[in-house]
C-alpha cells in the first residue's frame, strides 16, 4: 500500500541513478504542460522559477499581497550545506549523518542523502543569483555552526539569510514572470483540489480581493504552503501560515505523514500577556555566542547582573557538556522547560530562561579584537566595546528586533527567551519523488514530511526548501509528466472542476450563515492552548484523550457559533481566517490521535510515558520505526499506514550529546 | 534607447536639473566676482571695466546664449518635474509629514525657485534690459566712453528701499534653494561615496550662504550708502 | 521597564473598496498595555468591532517580525509610526501615553491605490522587479561559489541594500511618491556583486523605465525616504542608481 518509491542500489548512488534513468519530457512538449504551484516561499518559489526556466506552463499563487512576503523570508539563522570551505572535517556523509541523526532516526535515508547531496549545489546557485552571504576579508564564503553539529557548515547573511534566499527565488521567479512562462496569482488562496480518475488535474481558489472563486487546470499541482504550526495558535510562523491547502490535499486523497511531529524552538521572546498575537524567534545561531542559564537558586527575582557567576547555572553546559549550549533545539527546549516547571525560571511569568552574551563579548570577540588591534591588557570595558562591534554585525538585527519587542538592550541585560512552536516536521507524506498519494500531486518544503524526521536541525529547513524546489522537483515531475504529454488541457467546465466548486462555495456559505457570537480569533486562541497544552512539548496519554475530546466540542461550537461578518463576493478577512481555523481544528484531532499513537519519546514528540532516568527522550525502535502515514476516511476517522523505515547506514543508537 | 527617453525619463530629467545647476552654480561665482568689483572703491572704475569687458567680447556674449538656455531648461524641466510629482498623489495625506525626515527647503524648491524666477524677471529688468537693449548712460574712463552700469546701480538702490528688501528676499530665497540644489545636484549625477558626499554637503552650506550673503550685501552697502 | 494601560482614541481611514470615496472613522480604545504591539492594538481594537456587528478594519501584516514588508501604515503622519528603523508590527505601545490620538491612515499614492481601508495594492513593486530585478542564472548552471571572491566591503554594502523589504515606506513618505529608493536598492544590490555585472545597464535602464510607467514621481533627494526606510537602507543607494543609469544610457549604441 505504501510504496515510497525509493530506487535500490547504494545509498550514496540512488539519487544519480535515479537521474540517470528517470524519464524526460523533450522541450516541444513540456510547453504543452501546465503546472500549478501554490505558495512562494522558499520552495514554491523555487520550483516555479525552475520548472518556467525549463518551459513549462506554470501557474503559481500565493495569498499574501506578493510572492516575496512569503514566511521563508522570516529565517534568521543560516543554511547548511556539505560545502566543507572551512576544512573541518565536514562532507555529504556527516551531513546526511547529522541530519539523521538529529530527526532521531525518523527520517528516510535516501531523501536525506539526497538532500545532502545537492545542498552544495544551492549555495552555487544562490552565490549566481546575487545572494550577498556573509564573507571574509578574502572575498570568500563564510560560515558559522548551529545546534546539533560540530562543523561549521552554515551559511548565512547576517541574521537574514531567509529573506536574502527567498528574495533571490522570487526574482528567479518574477523574471520568470516577464518572460511569459509563469503566471503569478497574488491574493489567492487554494481551496479545493480537483481530482479527476485519481489523478490531480487542477485548483479551486478564491481570489481574496473580489472574492471570487476560480477553477485552475494543471497537469500536475505542487503544494508548496509550508507548516501548519499556527495551530497552536501562537507560533513563530506568520499570521497568515496555515495548513487549508494541505489539509484540502488531505481530505482529497493525499495521506498526511507524522502529524504531531512539531519543532518546539528553545530561542524565542516569551510571551508577555492574553494580548500576544504571535513569537519572535532569536535564531539558534545565537546559541554560537550566547551561553543559556538560570539562576542556581529557586524564585530568585535578583536582576541577572547582579548574579554573580557562581550562582548561576549555566545548565545546557552542565548536562551536555559536548554540545553544551549547542545541543539540537528538542533537547534544548525540554532542559528549559525542567527548568522552568522546577521553579527557576526568570522574568515576572518565571517561564524563561537567560541567553547572556557578556561571556563571549568579553572573552571572545572582545579579546580578538583586542589582540587584532595590539591593545595589550585591555580593560573590561574596552573589551566589551570592542566585542559589541563583532556581535553587532553578526546579529545586530536580531539584538535591534529584541530590544523593540522588550524595550531591553540585549548588549546589556541577558535575553530572557523561552521555547516557541516554530516548525512542523510532520507535513503531506510524499514518497521519493515528492508525490503525495494522489497521482500528480506534490507536496515541497515544510509542507512534506520528508527530511527533518522527528527534529529539524538548525539552517536546514532552508535547504530543504530550496533542495526541493530548485533541484528535487525538476527531475522527478518529469517522471510522471512524460505520461502525460498526451494529456489535453481539461476545460475546467468538466463536472469534477463544477463539483469542486460547488463544494468549496456550499462550505463558504455554511461558514457565513452561521451567525454566531464568537469571533475567529477566540476560537483560535482556545484550540491553541489546548494543543499547547496536551499536545506540546510534553504529551501524556491522559492529556492526549482529553485533547480529543476537547477538540471536538470546540468544533461543535466553532460550527454552532462562530461570527463572520460581511459576505462571500468581496474581501472578508474574517472569513479567510475561518476557513482556516476550521481546518486548524480538524488538523490539532489528527495531531492529537498520531500522538496518541507513537508512544515512544522520539526528537521534537516527548510522550511522559517514554522517557529514561535523567529524563531524556526514550525511543522505542522496535515498535515505532516507522513514518505514522494517515488516510483520512470521514469526518474525525483516520486509518494509519505504517511505512517501515530502514536503516541501513545510519545505524541507529540512543542519541547522546553529552 | 533613444536620447529623448533617456532624457524624458525621471532620472534623465533630474539629471538635467543637476547638469543645467551646476552650470548655474558656476554663472554665480563669476556673477559674485565681478560684481565685487563694486567694493573696490574707486567710484565703480574697476566694476564698469569688468562689466564692458563682459557686455563687449564675443566670448561673454557666446556663453551668455548658453546661460540663457541654462535658465531656461532648469526653470521649465523644475516646472515640470513639480507638476509630474505632485500628481504623483492625487489624494494626500490628513496629517503632513512635515519636517519628520526631510528640511523644508529640500521640500520647498519648487516655490523657493519660482521666487528665484520672479526675482530673476525683475534683475533682468533692472540690468540686463538697460545694457544690453534700451542702453546706458556713458562714462569717461581714462578717455574711453562705457557704460555707466555701476551708476544704474546706485541709482536702483539708493533711497530705494522696497528694491533693496526684494533683492534682500531673493537672497534668502537663493541661499535656502542652494542650501538643498547644491548637494543635490551632485547626488542626482552620481556621486555616492560618504567620503565625498560629506565634502559636497559642507562646501554646499557654506557656497550657500556665503554667495548669497554677498550678492545681498551689494544693494545693502549701496542704500546705507557704504559705498558711493 | 515600567508597563501601564491606557486609553486611546485612533483616527482610522475606512474605504470599503477601490471604488469607496472613503472616510475617517474616530475609535475610542481602551485597556491598551503598553506591552502590546501596535498591530495587536488594532486586534484588540478589531475584536470590538466585531462584538458591536461591525465590520472590522482590513490592514495588511503577516510575519509581525519587520522582515515580510506587508504590514504599512501611515501613523500620525509618518509611515511605520514614530520608530526609527521600524515596522509598523513592530512599532509597540509604550511609544504612547494615555489618553493620546492616533490618526492612521493608508499609505497614499497614485501608483498604490487602496484596496480596502489600510490595504493597498503593492504589485507595481513586482512589476518593476519583473522589469529586471534580477540576474539570469539557469538553475543548475552555477559555478562553485567561491569561484568568484567578492571583497567583503561590496559584499557588506550590496547586502545592506538587498534588505529592502520592499514596503513601500519610502514612497509613501516621499513628496513626490517616487519609488527610487526601492529601485535604486535592488539595483545597487545587483550592481555591486560582480554576479550582476553583465546585466548592469539594462537592468538599471529597463526597471527605471517600469517605474516611471507606473506613475511615481522623480526623486529630489529629500532624504524622507531614508529616514522612514525600516530596514535603514541609505539613498546614496539613489546615487548610484542616478550614476548606474546615465552611464547605461550614454553608453547605448543606438
Amino acid at each position: 500500500m505504501i510504496d515510497s518509491k525509493i530506487p535500490t542500489g547504494q545509498l550514496e548512488h540512488k539519487w544519480t541513478d535515479y537521474k540517470g534513468h528517470c524519464k524526460l519530457v523533450n522541450p516541444a512538449n513540456k510547453r504543452k504542460l501546465e503546472v500549478i504551484v501554490v505558495g512562494t516561499g522558499l520552495a514554491g518559489a523555487s520550483a516555479a522559477a525552475s520548472l518556467g526556466e525549463l518551459g513549462y506552463q506554470v501557474k503559481a499563487f500565493c495569498f499574501q499581497d506578493s510572492p516575496r512576503r512569503a514566511h521563508s523570508i522570516a529565517a534568521q539563522g543560516g543554511i547548511n550545506a556539505a560545502k566543507n570551505y572551512q576544512n573541518d572535517g565536514d562532507s555529504v556523509f556527516r551531513l546526511f549523518y547529522d541530519t539523521i541523526k538529529g530527526g532521531d532516526y525518523r527520517a528516510r535515508e535516501a531523501n536525506v542523502h539526497r538532500l545532502a547531496e545537492v545542498s552544495a549545489n544551492i549555495i552555487d546557485q544562490c552565490v549566481a543569483q546575487g545572494v550577498p552571504f556573509a564573507r571574509e576579508y578574502g572575498g570568500l564564503l563564510n560560515n558559522r555552526s548551529f545546534g546539533g553539529t560540530q562543523v561549521k557548515r552554515t551559511f548565512y547573511a547576517a541574521g537574514q539569510t531567509g529573506q536574502q534566499l527567498l528574495i533571490g527565488a522570487y526574482q528567479a521567479l518574477e523574471r520568470q514572470v516577464a518572460l511569459g512562462k509563469v503566471e503569478m496569482y497574488t491574493r489567492h488562496e487554494m481551496l479545493d483540489v480537483v481530482v479527476i480518475d485519481g489523478k490531480a488535474q487542477g485548483i479551486i481558489s478564491r481570489n481574496l480581493i473580489t472574492g471570487q472563486l476560480e477553477r485552475h487546470f494543471g497537469h500536475a499541482v505542487l503544494l508548496c504552503t509550508g507548516g501548519y504550526g499556527n495551530v497552536f495558535y501562537l507560533s513563530t510562523n506568520a499570521m497568515g501560515s496555515n495548513v487549508t491547502a494541505a489539509w484540502k490535499a488531505h481530505k482529497k486523497g493525499a495521506h498526511f505523514g507524522n502529524p504531531c511531529f512539531t519543532q518546539i524552538h528553545p530561542t524565542c521572546i516569551p510571551v508577555s500577556g492574553d494580548h500576544q498575537s504571535k513569537l519572535t524567534l532569536m535564531s539558534e545561531s545565537l546559541r554560537n555566542d550566547g551561553r543559556i542559564w538560570v539562576p542556581a537558586l529557586q524564585n530568585d527575582k535578583r536582576a541577572p547582573n547582579d548574579i554573580p557567576e557562581e550562582e548561576r547555572d549555566y545548565f545546557l553546559e552542565r548536562r551536555y557538556p559536548a554540545f553544551g549550549n549547542l545541543v539540537p533545539r528538542d533537547v534544548a527546549s525540554r532542559a528549559a522547560k525542567e527548568r522552568c516547571d522546577a521553579g527557576y525560571g526568570v522574568g515576572t511569568t518565571g517561564q524563561a530562561v537567560y541567553l547572556d552574551f557578556k561571556h563571549n563579548l568579553i572573552h571572545k570577540y572582545g579579546k580578538a579584537e583586542a589582540n587584532k588591534l595590539a591593545i595589550a591588557n585591555p580593560d573590561t570595558d574596552t573589551l566589551i566595546k570592542l566585542g559589541k562591534e563583532v556581535v553587532k554585525e553578526e546579529y545586530g538585527n536580531l539584538f535591534d528586533m529584541y530590544e523593540k519587542i522588550t524595550g531591553e538592550n540585549p548588549y546589556e541585560v541577558p535575553m530572557r527567551i523561552y521555547p516557541a512552536v516554530h516548525y512542523t516536521m510532520g507535513g503531506l507524506w510524499v514518497d521519493y519523488e515528492l508525490m503525495t498519494s494522489v497521482k500528480g500531486l506534490y507536496a515541497l518544503g515544510e509542507a512534506n514530511f520528508s527530511d527533518h524526521g522527528a527534529n529539524r536541525l538548525g539552517a536546514s529547513a532552508l535547504m530543504q526548501g530550496l533542495a526541493d524546489g530548485y533541484f528535487v522537483i525538476p527531475y522527478t515531475i518529469g517522471n510522471y509528466l512524460a505520461d502525460e504529454i498526451a494529456t489535453k488541457p481539461i476545460p475546467t467546465t468538466h463536472p469534477a472542476f463544477t463539483e469542486a466548486e460547488q463544494k468549496v462555495s456550499e462550505r463558504i456559505n455554511r461558514l457565513l450563515s452561521i451567525k454566531g457570537k464568537q469571533t475567529v480569533e477566540s476560537f483560535h486562541k482556545r484550540l491553541g492552548k489546548i494543543m499547547w497544552d496536551k499536545c506540546g512539548m510534553a504529551r501524556g496519554e491522559k492529556g492526549l484523550k482529553e485533547a480529543i475530546v476537547e477538540i471536538g466540542q470546540l468544533k461543535a461550537e466553532f460550527w454552532s457559533d462562530v461570527l463572520i461578518p460581511g459576505g462571500s463576493d468581496e474581501m472578508n478577512l474574517e472569513l479567510d481566517k475561518a476557513g482556516r481555523v476550521a481546518d486548524f481544528i480538524e488538523l490539532g484531532e489528527l495531531m492529537c490521535q498520531d500522538a496518541l499513537d507513537r508512544k515512544e519519546s522520539c526528537g521534537g514528540h516527548f510522550r511522559e510515558e517514554s522517557q529514561t532516568e535523567e529524563g531524556e527522550a526514550k525511543r522505542n525502535d522496535e515498535h515505532y520505526s516507522y513514518v505514522a502515514v494517515w488516510e483520512y476516511m470521514e469526518e474525525s476517522k483516520w486509518q494509519l499506514h505504517k511505512e517501515a523505515l530502514h536503516f541501513e547506514v545510519a545505524k541507529p543508537t540512543q542519541r547522546s550529546y553529552k | 534607447m533613444k536620447w529623448s527617453a533617456l532624457f524624458n525619463s525621471s532620472v534623465g530629467r533630474k539629471w538635467t536639473m543637476g547638469l543645467t545647476g551646476i552650470f548655474l552654480i558656476l554663472f554665480l561665482i563669476v556673477h559674485v566676482g565681478l560684481n565685487a568689483c563694486i567694493w573696490a572703491m574707486d567710484g565703480g572704475v574697476m566694476f564698469n571695466k569688468a562689466a564692458h569687458f563682459m557686455g563687449a567680447n564675443v566670448v561673454p556674449r557666446l556663453l551668455e546664449l548658453g546661460l540663457f538656455a541654462g535658465f531656461l531648461l532648469h526653470i521649465i524641466q523644475g516646472w515640470s518635474l513639480e507638476l509630474t510629482n505632485r500628481a504623483a498623489r492625487k489624494k494626500g495625506y490628513a496629517v503632513s509629514m512635515g519636517n519628520k525626515g526631510s528640511k523644508w527647503y529640500s521640500r520647498s524648491m519648487g516655490i523657493l525657485g519660482t521666487l528665484l524666477f520672479l526675482f530673476l524677471v525683475m534683475h533682468l529688468a533692472h540690468f540686463w534690459v538697460p545694457s544690453r537693449i534700451t542702453g546706458l548712460k556713458p562714462v569717461l574712463i581714462d578717455g574711453k566712453e562705457f557704460h555707466n552700469l555701476y551708476g544704474e546701480m546706485l541709482s536702483v538702490f539708493q533711497g530705494n528701499l522696497i528694491v533693496v528688501v526684494l533683492y534682500t528676499i531673493g537672497c534668502i530665497s537663493l541661499a535656502w534653494h542652494l542650501m538643498h540644489g547644491f548637494q543635490s545636484a551632485f547626488r542626482t549625477l552620481g556621486v555616492s561615496n560618504p567620503r565625498y558626499l560629506r565634502i559636497i554637503e559642507s562646501a554646499g552650506v557654506v557656497f550657500s550662504i556665503v554667495i548669497s550673503m554677498v550678492f545681498a550685501l551689494m544693494p545693502i552697502s549701496m542704500y546705507a550708502g557704504w559705498i558711493k | 521597564m515600567q508597563h501601564y494601560i491606557m486609553n486611546l482614541t485612533l483616527k482610522v481611514w475606512r474605504q470599503r473598496n477601490a471604488s469607496d470615496a472613503g472616510h475617517f472613522e474616530t475609535y475610542p480604545v481602551e485597556g491598551i498595555s503598553s506591552e502590546m504591539s501596535f498591530l495587536e492594538m488594532i486586534d484588540v481594537l478589531n475584536e470590538k468591532l466585531l462584538k458591536e456587528g461591525k465590520e472590522p478594519i482590513a490592514f495588511d501584516h503577516d510575519c509581525r517580525e519587520g522582515i515580510c514588508g506587508m504590514c504599512s501604515m501611515y501613523i500620525n503622519g509618518r509611515p511605520h509610526g514614530p520608530w526609527h528603523n521600524n515596522t509598523t508590527c513592530q512599532l509597540h505601545m509604550r511609544a504612547y501615553q494615555d489618553g493620546d490620538t492616533i490618526v492612521i491612515e493608508p499609505w497614499r499614492a497614485n501608483s498604490f491605490p487602496v484596496i480596502k481601508d489600510l490595504m493597498v495594492d503593492r504589485g507595481a513593486f513586482d512589476r518593476i522587479i519583473q522589469a529586471g530585478g534580477f540576474i539570469s542564472v539557469n538553475t543548475g548552471s552555477a559555478v562553485d561559489a567561491n569561484a568568484i571572491p567578492v571583497e567583503k566591503e561590496k559584499a557588506d554594502y550590496a547586502f545592506a541594500a538587498a534588505a529592502c523589504i520592499g514596503c513601500g515606506a519610502c514612497v509613501a513618505a516621499c513628496k513626490n511618491s517616487s519609488a527610487m529608493l526601492f529601485v535604486a536598492a535592488k539595483v545597487s544590490h545587483l550592481a555591486l556583486l560582480p554576479q550582476g555585472h553583465p546585466e548592469k545597464k539594462k537592468r538599471a535602464l529597463s526597471m527605471v523605465a517600469q517605474m516611471d510607467k507606473e506613475g511615481f514621481g522623480a526623486c529630489t533627494n529629500t532624504g524622507a525616504c531614508e529616514a522612514v526606510c525600516p530596514k535603514g537602507i541609505s539613498i546614496e543607494n539613489i546615487a548610484r542608481l542616478n550614476r548606474e543609469y546615465m552611464m547605461a544610457g550614454l553608453a547605448e549604441n543606438e
